[in-house]
């Protein structure tokens, strides 16, 4: 392996040891209904911290394909947005877990649940808007016109609705909840939480960087 | 009253530790040092998926090595 091109690969894989290490070993705050699941901080809620990344570049990606029309930035915005959406997928699941054992339900009628619901609604929609448009062209800038307007939409969906006024919300830093930042022992978890994000999210930049060497491959030889 | 005032914050003081105390963490199971096959199990699993990353990360830069080549 190249270590000039792959460090941050390294970096991902020592980042999430320390994770699963740190996250199932360290102290964390004693809480009633919480109780060790306290300890999916570093799991659950850093798959949405992922997704959100992943997506942003997903975004960037489709803006610098509307101004410079380069397939290479197509196909960076259409894995970015793959990638990310494999992380709300398991930020979802793993979200209706904890919540079956702390409220009671895999699901309540909660905005902020619905919310992250309707983001990825809004990313499935994305994907069936590529695999439904032939000509490449078309697809590649009505694709990235789209993923601006479901960014805007996330971050509307997951950020802006579910703190609201009005808008009560069960889940933590919602709703007048206290998000686990403000915990007592915070300080603990802050230190594995941070290099958790930055982990989970650089495996999925490195898996949607697969994908998207394998896409450039398959373009070379469609074009030889 | 002193001793009411000190009296009350005394066993404001204990009720904390008791609640403190009742909220059930897996103590038992750290102590055993049984949690730490789950980590152990889990690095397991991480460092299958990694390895398989690297692997796949590999045939493609052989590919790309083979396509630039032609």
């Amino acid at each position: 392996m190249n270590l000039k091109k792959n460090w941050w690969k390294i970096i991902a894989v020592s980042l999430i040891i320390y994770t699963i290490t740190a996250g199932f070993l360290g102290k964390v705050p004693r809480l009633p209904i919480l109780h060790e699941t306290i300890r999916n901080l570093y799991f659950h809620v850093t798959m949405w911290f992922g997704m959100m990344i992943i997506l942003l570049i997903s975004l960037v990606y489709s803006i610098k394909y509307l101004s410079s029309q380069k397939q290479e930035h197509d196909i960076i915005a259409s894995e970015a947005a793959n990638a990310g959406i494999l992380l709300g997928c398991l930020g979802i699941t793993t979200g209706m877990i904890w919540a079956k054992f702390t409220w009671g339900a895999y699901w309540v009628n909660d905005p902020k649940l619905n919310g992250a619901a309707v983001t990825l609604l809004i990313y499935f929609a994305y994907l069936i808007l590529r695999g439904s448009i032939e000509e490449e062209q078309k697809r590649a800038k009505v694709s990235a016109v789209y993923n601006i307007f479901a960014y805007v939409l996330l971050l509307v969906f997951l950020m802006i609705w579910p703190r609201m006024n009005g808008v009560d919300s069960l889940h933590p830093g919602n709703g007048g909840n206290p998000a686990f930042s403000s915990y007592d022992l915070d300080k603990n978890m802050r230190w594995v939480f941070y290099p958790a994000i930055i982990g989970w999210t650089l495996i999925g930049v490195w898996m949607m960087t697969l994908k998207v060497r394998i896409r450039k491959i398959q373009q070379q030889l469609l074009n030889n | 009253m002193m001793r009411y005032i000190f009296t009350i914050l005394l066993s404001m003081f204990y009720s904390a530790i008791a609640l403190a105390q009742e909220v059930e963490m897996a103590d038992d199971l750290r102590r055993d040092g049984k949690i730490y096959i789950v980590v152990a199990v889990l690095l397991i699993i991480f460092a299958g998926i990694v390895f398989y990353l690297i692997n796949i990360d590999k045939k493609v830069s052989k590919l790309e090595k083979e396509i630039s080549n032609k």
